[in-house]
């Protein structure tokens, strides 16, 4: 395998988003993330939770709710707008002004006809949902103030809005609200406080559930407007709340960061009355939890330190099976670090800015090197205008250097005098909406080219080109693959469609092979001459991977080659990296994997322990490694401090 | 050797009340628990012992409340029997026999008899659940034929067992697993918990309870945490909360009676009251003085129960008070001091709590105090070294206590305290505190066994020394207190020092190093002699006693050695490998316990005679170390030859798993037998002794009062004076006759008042002598016959009170009269006077002399003087 110098980056300092609201749709399995700085994510939980479309940001946007629609989702914030997203070319296709001030919550009804929103002057308005637009239906009883959750009655009718220490349960005909019920306000010193009704669950046997700044969680009976139970969860505030489908559970997300299971069950075995039943306790956030997702087999769970959390409930899923599995994302799906390989500088993407940064050098052997040259950052480059920065990219020779944001793309080019750098910009003729991802060909810039007879409408989210510059691989979440030749400026083929989404895609540099790692970690090399799988590719799917190796959690997220030796394949995710001899034979199926170094797929090696939390390995032009971690840990150090919490023996 | 039928080896006295939960009954007014190989029935509110429940022959294993009839109880025991008790009477009603060994027992609402018995399967044995149908019977004795095993595998520990839903189900855990079986429907559920690595000891069940409403089980695990399982008839949709309070594991779980509340407790001594439906609020009963076993509620839920690991059951009331503590014998981790008998209150001294010397009264079978020796607060965690209490020794007339404690941190930490006995507060009271006494660990003290005041305490250290600590009696002019100082130090050859030892009379110290045997003088700090006998170190070292004083005995680890004193030579020896040597104090009999294979077998003899007394071969498994003679309160008449020997005292020894033992003659067994049969007072008060000093005072005060009331008539004893002032405070006065009239009567009724609480003691006697004299004068005149003078002179001083008689009787007939009274009371004097002075009249002639010294009297008590002159009369007829 060799050895390599590792240069262990640590000074991308990302910083992930908080999650601020969440919307699960069911029906085509998708869950629609909203990031606190209006990122909108949408993870394919049908394909092992890939990240398959981002929907950058814009300054002054922020996302309070999410809700699925049908097909459509649609957002709210405090800017007062409701926005509607075009899933396919990744940006807000419209923005309604609501005329309520800032809008705290939205909700749909099951039949997908109708959105109400929940205002900052105490009115919920109901909007009609039109072929390409939403239309202003009508306004509800005004209430004395703000409404921060809504809930549709299954049936349609009704609607249980939770405000300022008082729920309002709605009728939609009518507009008049039916029940009122009182919220207790917390004990003590905080008795003169207002209770914040932060969710509120509408179940189709008329039950109320909600969760509210006192850290309770009620049950209401809606139709008497009288309390049932008072669970007593936190002492803080229970912000979100999520039922399954079946109404049979319930989930309460508090401040504390953890996620308390309600069960619907009852008290004597084999008796039908139920009542709700408080089981498990999940803790796997440190920071308060804004939003909770019940599907039918995991909780999912999102707060201020922005992890995506999905725990599974054992007894939905098989045990051993890789939905068992409990999942943590943190970092985004995809690439944000370039490398320069021949100048040895990277390129690291933020949302508001770009980082080029030039390593550091050593000049000694050994285990551990001291640095002889500190790494520096070369140029700081602010975007322009209100759009987030959606993806960016560095020559290899590190000349030139190119952004895209959800209106323009931006091309540059850097130049190295010694000490001083000067970067300036080039224009660039229109270019096809189609291409959101920059990547650099060594000698010229991609230009239009004609698509292929039946290409899908989504966007395409990998790009790939070889180092001689004559290909151009392209995926999008269809999981199509298409190859272009560049010389020629037109289409060459379309590898066969496979059902999970690639990952992770690159052309081998001299044996004119792709290679794809898709999110159900399967890999495969299509060779671009023959227009077929290769030898290789053809025994290991026949072979099968290991299923300690399927069963990981986290998808590669970035694929390269060796210069100097043509069988090695690196791969990375987010835990671990691996490097696969080609040339090795493969090992046995059931064969025991165990130790830092295993053999998981052909002879690989793999380097779990050393290295966590990876952003990007990547091989330099000089045979050293580039590693770039962010750990979690310094991720948690500038996250606000949680709520106090007392911890035994302190 | 001699087959020795007529003793056998017992549990009695100190044995474990917290072996098994304890039972409380219906009532609430009994607490029964296990205890060795008997049962007690406790009073919940006195704390007394009522019953010993006996007739088991092995180990009490598993006690329940008969749910047929809530005044019998069953229990089972490792004899292979079920005996049904009626605990308020303290009778044997039936014995089931089982013939196998039972190691718990389980009654389900229904009624069913559950028991967990070994149970043969692929040849390994296994403990099984079973179930077992009593045959109702009237006979005696019932054998027990067939049952049907419900479980294969189970844990002994009764905790592990829980019935639910009226014995619907029977829920039992062990290692990480909790098995569910519905008896009803044969369904089987099987529940498992991480069971791998780490999280396997963490999440090990220890404990199960089941909500006696609803279906939801408790279960307590190894990490401190609380699982409630519902929706446990299912294979996978079952769920459970976690709640979490203790910081170590849970050791008992219990629901009150209407499942409102689950109690929980642990190793921080802590009583825990969750809120059933609202685990977040929790009550905490706190300091309950030692980590908790088992928890008990009452059927009516006003009494808990906690069990201890130091033998402890705390009653508490209302959930909040600790009203009553029954102490049983502390069974620490080890006793690391010698066994000894307090010659004061001839109880048994051992190390107690931590930090702590326990007296326990063998004979009342009850733990009279605790002495705080390290006088430190002690912390309930592991891996902390902490002060204990490693020697202690009495002094021949109980008057001083030496003890070491020591605390093996870094370097070795010794202090010697001496303390004093104090005869008002009746304990020990700390004297003088030695701390560093020697370089290295003491291994052994004892005091010298002279009955003169100058006590010595040797000790000896590992360092190489022996030190002979003196009283000193400090200077006059100073205040201080006589404390302890150090006399000698002695040493042989630089070698260390193992045991030492005083002969009978004071006047020998030997002290042993290694091989050799060193005999000083103590009275002049002298080496006498020197006895070796190669090869092994002596282990332990014992003078003989009475006729026997002449002989040394000395344990190596080989052999047993007896030496001659007066002729300095070996009379003596036999290869044993004896590991405690004891000599009885009150003959010449020395006990060696012998350590064999894995047995301890223990011989009786006197070093002159050649064959032993006594010897029990498999005394118990384990070595014997620690042992004691017990002196007996009344000798036994010898009967036997073989059992002569207990004659004076009886050996008390501790097992290596710290169970004290003992030895029982047959004819005591049968004396212990009759006693527990008689027929015992119940009731509401508990027979304690306080009961029975008091109790029968006050009966006795009731009968007599009963015929006073019946002779004289009067009902009510309170102070008529006081009548008489209201009377005359209510009545208008311009009725009333004049103020000097009334003043006298005033006076007197004061006076009368104050008195009256005395003359209960012997009125009758005294109206009725005083009648009898009367009579007695009439007739015979100057021939009384003749009365002890002191009575005389009682009845003198009595005066008052014997005066108020009349007073009564006249203030009776007042009352009757209402505002009348006034004249009846005046008139009425004269003609009481009038009457008596017939009487009088004869006897006034003989005493005259006395009359003279006794006119003061009179002159107060005017109303009175009729009794007064029978008195002197009584004087005068003695000379």
């Amino acid at each position: 395998m060799g050895e390599f110098k590792v240069h262990r980056v640590r000074f991308f300092d990302y910083m992930p988003s908080a999650i601020s609201a969440m919307a699960f749709n069911v029906h085509t399995e998708r869950l629609a993330v909203a990031r606190a700085d209006g990122t909108v994510e949408i993870y394919n939980f049908a394909d092992n939770c890939f990240q398959e479309k981002v929907i950058p940001g814009k300054d002054g946007r922020t996302v309070e709710a999410l809700c699925w629609a049908g097909q459509r989702l649609f957002s709210t914030g405090l800017n007062g707008e409701i926005v509607e997203y075009d899933l396919e070319n990744l940006r807000s296709k419209y923005t309604v002004e609501a005329y309520g001030g800032p809008v705290w919550t939205i909700s749909s009804n099951s039949q997908g006809t109708q959105l109400a929103v929940g205002c900052e002057d105490g009115t919920v308005k109901i909007f009609e949902l039109v072929e390409d637009s939403i239309q202003f239906q009508s306004n509800f009883d005004r209430l004395k103030s703000r409404v921060l959750s809504l809930s549709w009655h299954p049936s349609g009718t009704q609607i249980a809005a939770g405000t300022m220490d008082m729920i309002r349960v709605f009728n939609v005909t009518t507009g008049h609200a039916t029940q009122r019920m009182m919220v207790d306000r917390a004990a003590g010193a905080n008795k003169k406080k207002e209770v914040a009704v932060w969710s509120v669950v509408f179940l189709s046997d008329n039950t109320v559930i909600s969760g509210d700044s006192a850290g309770k969680v009620q049950v209401w009976d809606s139709q008497m407007g009288t309390l049932i139970r008072t669970h007593l969860v936190t002492k803080w505030d229970v912000m979100a709340l999520a039922v399954s489908r079946d109404e049979s559970s319930l989930l309460a997300g508090t401040s504390e960061g953890s996620v308390v299971q309600f069960q619907f069950i009852s008290a004597r075995l084999d008796q039908p009355d139920k009542e709700w039943q408080r089981t498990r306790t999940l803790r796997s956030h440190s920071h308060d939890v804004r939003a909770l997702v019940h599907t039918d087999t995991a909780a999912v769970s999102g707060g201020n330190d922005a992890h995506l959390v999905v725990r599974p409930f054992m007894e939905k899923v098989v045990k051993g099976s890789k939905e068992s599995a409990p999942c943590k994302i943190t970092f985004p799906h995809r690439s944000l670090v370039s490398c320069g390989k021949k100048a040895g500088i990277l390129l690291f993407q933020f949302p508001e800015r770009l980082e080029v940064w030039r390593l550091g050098e050593s000049n000694e052997n050994g285990e551990e090197l001291s640095v002889t040259k500190k790494p520096e950052a070369l140029i700081h480059l602010k975007r322009k205008g209100d759009d987030h920065i959606c993806c960016s990219t560095l020559s290899p020779c590190g000349g030139w250097l190119a952004y895209a944001s959800a209106s323009s793309v931006r091309l540059f080019q850097l130049q190295y005098d010694n000490d001083s750098i000067a970067l300036t910009k080039v224009e660039m003729g229109p270019l096809h909406v189609l291409l959101w991802f920059v990547f650099f060909v060594p000698h010229y810039l991609p230009s239009p080219s004609p698509p292929p007879p039946e290409v899908s409408k989504q966007a395409v989210h990998l790009m790939s080109t070889s180092d001689d510059g004559q290909w151009l691989a392209t995926a999008n979440s269809d999981c199509e693959v298409h190859v272009y030749n560049l010389k020629k400026l037109k289409y060459h083929c379309t590898v066969p469609v496979y059902g999970s989404c690639p990952s992770a895609m690159a052309i081998h540099p001299t044996g004119s092979n792709v290679v794809m790692v898709h999110a159900d970690q399967k890999i495969f090399e299509y060779s671009l001459e023959q227009k077929e799988y290769t030898e290789w590719s053809r025994s290991l799917a026949k072979k099968g991977l290991h299923g300690s190796w399927l069963n990981r959690v986290a998808p590669v997220t970035h694929v390269s080659f060796s210069a100097s030796n043509p069988d090695y394949i690196i791969l990375h995710d987010m835990n671990m990296f691996c490097i696969i001899d080609k040339s090795l034979p493969l090992p046995e199926k059931d064969s025991d994997l165990v130790g830092a170094e295993t053999q998981l797929i052909s002879n690989s090696s793999v380097f779990p322990s050393v290295f966590k939390n990876l952003l990007c390995v990547g091989l330099m032009e000089d045979h050293s490694l580039v590693v770039v971690e962010r750990p979690l840990l310094d991720i948690a150090t500038r996250l606000p401090a949680p709520v106090r919490q007392k911890k035994f023996a302190t | 050797m001699v087959a020795h039928a007529d003793t056998r080896v017992v549990h009695r006295g100190g044995s474990k009340i917290n072996f098994r939960a304890p039972v409380i009954t219906q009532d609430s007014r009994f607490l029964i628990c296990v205890s060795g190989e008997c049962i007690k029935v406790f009073s919940t509110s006195t704390e007394e012992c009522i019953h010993h429940l006996q007739g088991h022959k092995e180990l009490v294993t598993g006690l329940v409340l008969n749910p047929s009839n809530h005044l019998q109880v069953f229990s089972c025991s490792e004899d292979g029997t079920i005996r049904l008790w009626d605990f308020t009477d303290g009778i044997l009603i039936r014995t089931y026999n089982v013939r196998r060994r039972i190691l718990s027992m389980h009654v389900s609402a229904k009624g069913d008899v559950f028991l967990v018995m070994p149970v043969k399967r692929n040849k390994k044995e296994k403990f099984g659940l079973v179930s077992l149908n009593l045959p109702p019977s009237v006979e005696q004795h019932v054998m027990v034929k067939g049952h049907t095993i419900v479980f294969q595998s189970v844990s002994t520990d009764p905790k592990c067992i829980a019935f639910g839903q009226g014995g619907e189900y029977v829920a039992s855990v062990k290692d990480n697993v909790l098995h569910v079986y519905f008896l009803n429907k044969k369904t089987f559920y099987r529940f498992a918990l991480g069971t791998s690595g780490e999280m396997a000891a963490r999440n090990a069940f220890t404990c199960v309870a089941c909500h006696p409403k609803d279906d939801c089980i408790a279960t307590g695990h190894g990490d401190g945490k609380i699982r409630l399982w519902r929706n446990f008839n299912q294979e996978k949709e079952y769920t459970f909360s976690t709640v979490h309070w203790h910081h170590s594991g849970v050791n008992a779980l219990c629901f009150t009676p209407e499942g409102t509340n689950l109690l929980s407790g642990g190793l921080e001594s802590v009583l825990v009251q969750w809120r059933y439906g609202q685990e977040g609020q929790k009550d905490f009963l706190p300091r309950l003085g030692s980590s908790i076993k088992e928890i008990v509620v009452s059927p009516d839920g006003s009494l808990f129960c906690t069990s201890h690991t130091d033998n402890k059951i705390t009653v508490i009331k209302n959930c909040t008070k600790v009203s009553a503590v029954i102490q049983g014998l502390v069974h620490g981790d080890g006793v690391k001091t010698a066994l000894m008998v307090d010659p004061r209150t001839k109880a048994l001294v051992l190390n107690g709590k931590p930090g702590h010397l326990q007296f326990y009264s063998l004979q009342r079978d009850q733990q009279l105090y605790n002495l705080d020796i390290v006088q430190q607060e002690y912390i309930n965690q592991s891996n902390l070294d902490q002060f204990e209490v490693v020697k202690a020794a009495l002094d021949s007339r109980g008057s001083w206590l030496a003890t070491v404690e020591q605390r093996s941190a870094k370097e070795v930490e010794i202090s010697l305290k001496l303390w004093a006995f104090d005869e008002h507060t009746q304990s020990f009271v700390l004297n003088t505190t030695i701390s560093a006494p020697h370089d290295g660990p003491i291994s052994e003290i004892c005091f010298s066994p002279s009955s003169q005041n100058s006590t010595t305490l040797v000790s000896v250290s590992l360092d190489g020394h022996f030190k002979a600590w003196q009283l000193t009696q400090p200077d006059p002019s100073d205040d201080e207190e006589a404390s302890w100082s150090c006399d000698f130090v002695g040493d042989y050859h630089s070698l260390e020092p193992k045991c030492c030892c005083f002969s009978a009379d004071g006047s020998l110290l030997a002290v042993s190093f290694k091989e050799v045997v060193t005999v000083w003088s103590p009275a002049s700090w002298d080496l006498l002699t020197t006895l070796s006998q190669p090869p092994g170190a002596i282990q332990d070292l014992c003078f003989g006693r009475l006729s026997c004083s002449k002989y040394l005995l000395g344990a190596t680890d080989k052999n047993l050695c007896c030496w001659n004193l007066l002729t300095c030579s070996l009379e003596w020896s036999t290869a044993l490998d004896v590991s405690l040597l004891l000599a009885d104090p009150l003959s010449e009999n020395v006990a060696a316990f012998c350590g064999a294979e894995k047995t301890t077998d223990l011989f009786v003899f006197r070093p002159s005679e050649p064959r032993p007394h006594f010897s029990q071969q498999a005394l118990c498994t384990g070595r014997v170390t620690r042992a004691v003679f017990a002196p007996r309160d009344e000798p036994l008449d010898g009967c036997e030859e073989s059992s002569q020997w207990l004659n004076r005292s009886q050996l008390y020894f501790l097992t290596h798993n710290m169970e004290l033992l003992t030895f029982l003659t047959k004819p005591e067994e049968e004396r212990l037998m009759a006693l527990s049969k008689q027929p015992t007072i119940d009731d509401s008060v508990a027979m304690t002794p306080f009961y029975l000093l008091l109790g029968k005072h006050r009966k006795r005060q009731e009968e007599e009062r009963d015929i006073l009331s019946s002779q004289s008539g009067v009902r009510n004893l309170l102070p008529q004076g006081s009548v008489a002032i209201k009377e005359l405070l209510h009545t208008p006065s311009h009725v009333l006759p004049s103020t000097s009239i009334l003043c006298s009567m005033f006076v007197s009724s004061l006076l009368v008042s104050v008195s009256d609480s005395r003359d209960e003691e012997q009125p009758t006697e005294v109206e009725m002598e005083s009648e009898k004299e009367e009579e007695d004068s009439e007739e015979e005149g100057a021939s009384v016959p003749p009365r002890p003078e002191h009575e005389s002179s009682d009845t003198g001083a009595k005066l008052g009170p014997v005066l108020t008689k009349a007073e009564h009787r006249e203030l009776r007939g007042v009352k009757k009269l209402d505002y009348s009274w006034i004249r009846g009371l005046v008139t009425s004097n004269p003609v009481v006077n009038t009457t008596k002075q017939m009487v009088k009249t004869p006897k006034q002639r003989v005493k005259t002399p006395k009359p003279m010294a006794k006119t003061p009297k009179p002159m107060v008590k005017t109303p009175k003087p009729m009794v007064k002159t029978t008195k002197p009369m009584v004087e005068t007829t003695n000379p």
